[in-house]
């Protein structure tokens, strides 16, 4: 069987594709309102913290283990993993997360990518010409329920979907210099022009111009204002690790896949940190001087306030934003609204691309499938997988994929990979891996670091979300313990979501009170959320047991690991 | 703005900035790799 021949056609290019791969949607709508809930310009602080001790170890520790991997032709995560420990067949199994992942992730990130699809189609056609601020966030709500249609056209919603899923399954399937490498060379300079002309919007916004109330200025005000007594608060630490683990995509198994196609003895120390500094000026730069300066200008801080509780980034970009890009005039509304979804759907496409490289590799390089084939197989599951948080967003679905597989998997991935690469592999190996080819001379520190710091904050994350005290308040928990009264978990804390704690209080809340109505809606949602963790526990399987098929396979082929 | 705001955003920004800036020249003046080697 002859192997398949994937590769990257330049080198700005694999970076562009890395850095499109991290810069996704949390870089505009999740970045500005963590920072604006967790201390304002204070949270910058663990912010570059976290990202210096657990972002820039990832990133080196994906980037080193993909390439070192790869030279053996390995190219999916599970058998990416089990070469740095080939004796111990178990770590394939860790690679499974790393597939699971993003099969996952994409199935609900393609419904948001179609929403911003959906969203330059309405700016273009001047859907939201006319529409007071109700009416904008009124259309959002028509536009998820896939039984009311904001055009006239039957099931909008998932014919959006359908769009967007084909043509990333098509991009996919014409390779990775051909698709992934073109998208990214494209949609990432169109991106960051997009992204500075809204920015030069934003902060240049002025009271009593374009119907706005406040100078934008207030609203980065609003942004950067630290707080410093929030540097003592664990939550806002955790909330920092977090978006640092988001914004550069680590702990999914698309980097160690993109970098598995790196020829050996290139440099990936230079490569990894320009995609990773590349995401941040995006997140620190662009993504904060968009949304909230724009939006505090019309709101005010209160009304900010109100759109983030109500629905996060979300609810600021899809149900506020086109209705204050009208203030600006016809023909800049059409234009900021194409500019800003235009923005989010670059930045999602190439995000999403990246999540088939895994499943991909699986079926090229193990079943011998071809690119095309393994390619729409990748569409049709991601299809069969999303359809579910299409037609069933509103009871639960999405928010349970979102969180057992764009959460728990992506830390616990992150974790066991960070271990097995500075103390199976052994950090010796790695560091001369690391520095293997590199154009740029790390700080000596990284290993230490990489070693000790990084696993030790990852371990701390992963536990601080299994063990959240009620509200978040850790001092108090920690007293109540220590006074050996027990430890109260929040509603949201890994323990808490496992239980469904939120949902059953709520639910024999709403009996207490007899409110007949609520308790029905609640049993309904709660039989959704168990049956989406039902089908995302199916495929897991399902993929395990593929992984342990091709193992199988090359056993059989080779008579060992090999 | 607020001169703590403005001192922390400006400080930030610079710094980001200036570090992306310095890696992305760092990557386009690099002497290509020659494929014969390998």
């Amino acid at each position: 069987m002859s192997k398949p021949n994937e590769g990257w056609g330049s080198r700005i290019g694999l970076i562009l594709a890395m850095a499109g791969n991290a810069v996704g949607l949390g870089n505009f709508l999740r970045f500005p309102i963590q920072a604006v809930e967790n201390g304002g310009g204070a949270f910058i602080i663990p912010y570059l913290v976290c990202f210096l001790l657990m972002g820039v170890p990832l990133l080196l520790i994906e980037w080193t283990t993909g390439r070192f991997s790869g030279q053996f032709g390995d190219h999916t995560t599970p058998f990416l993993m089990q070469r740095l420990d080939p004796k111990r067949a178990f770590w394939k199994y860790l690679g499974v997360f790393g597939i699971f992942a993003n099969v996952a992730v994409a199935a609900y990130y393609c419904y948001v990518e179609s929403w911003t699809m959906a969203y330059i189609y309405h700016s273009a056609v001047g859907t939201f010409a006319g529409m007071d601020q109700a009416q904008v966030a009124g259309f959002f709500t028509a536009y998820t329920d896939t039984y009311q249609s904001t055009t006239g056209i039957p099931f909008e919603n998932v014919i959006f979907f359908v769009l967007c899923v084909v043509l990333n399954t098509w991009i996919l399937s014409k390779g990775l210099a051909g698709g992934v490498e073109i998208t990214a060379k494209i949609g990432m300079p169109l991106l960051i022009l997009f992204g500075v002309f809204l920015a030069i919007q934003g902060v240049t916004l002025t009271a009593g111009e374009k119907g706005a109330q406040f100078d934008g200025l207030v609203g980065l005000d609003f942004l950067w204002t630290p707080q410093f007594d929030s540097l003592t608060n664990p939550s806002v630490w955790l909330a920092a690790a977090g978006q640092v683990f988001f914004t550069l995509s680590v702990g999914m198994g698309t980097v160690i896949c993109f970098a598995s196609y790196i020829k050996k003895r290139r440099d990936v120390a230079l490569n990894a940190m320009t995609a990773g500094w590349l995401n941040e000026f995006v997140e620190v730069v662009l993504g904060a001087s968009i949304l909230i300066p724009i939006c505090v200008g019309y709101f005010g801080i209160d009304g900010v306030v109100e759109l983030v509780n109500s629905g996060g980034g979300f609810g600021l970009a899809f149900q506020s934003l086109p209705y204050l890009f009208q203030q600006w005039g016809d023909l800049m509304a059409i234009v900021a609204g194409i500019a800003f979804f235009g923005l989010l759907f670059f930045a999602g496409i190439t995000s999403s691309l990246a999540m088939g490289t895994p499943w991909m590799g699986l079926l090229q390089y193990e079943f011998g499938w071809k690119r095309q084939t393994a390619a729409w197989s990748f569409g049709v599951l991601v299809l069969l997988l999303g359809l579910p948080t299409v037609l069933f967003y509103d009871k639960g679905v999405f928010g349970e994929y979102d969180y057992w597989a764009g959460t728990v998997c992506l830390f616990f991935f992150a974790m066991m990979e960070s271990i097995l690469f500075a103390w199976v592999f052994g950090i010796d190996r790695g560091w001369q891996e690391i520095n293997d080819g590199a154009e740029i001379r790390l700080p000596r520190v990284y290993k230490f670091i990489l070693k000790f710091i990084t696993p030790a904050l990852l371990l701390f994350v992963f536990i601080g979300n299994l063990f959240i005290p009620a509200g978040g308040d850790w001092a108090s928990a920690i007293n109540q313990l220590l006074a050996g009264n027990g430890w109260q978990f929040d509603a949201s804390s890994l323990v808490g979501t496992v239980s469904n704690a939120g949902l059953k209080a709520e639910l024999a809340a709403a009996e207490l009170a007899g409110n007949v109505e609520t308790v029905a809606q609640l049993q309904e949602r709660l039989f959704y959320v168990n049956g989406a963790r039902l089908l995302l526990l199916a495929t897991f399987l399902f993929i395990t047991a593929l992984v342990y098929l091709a193992y199988r396979k090359r056993i059989r082929t080779t008579g060992a690991f090999a | 703005m607020s001169t703590s705001g403005l001192l922390m955003m400006t400080i930030t920004m610079t710094l980001v900035t200036g570090i992306t800036v310095y890696l992305v020249w760092r990557v386009l003046t690099a002497p290509q790799p020659n494929d014969d080697e390998e």
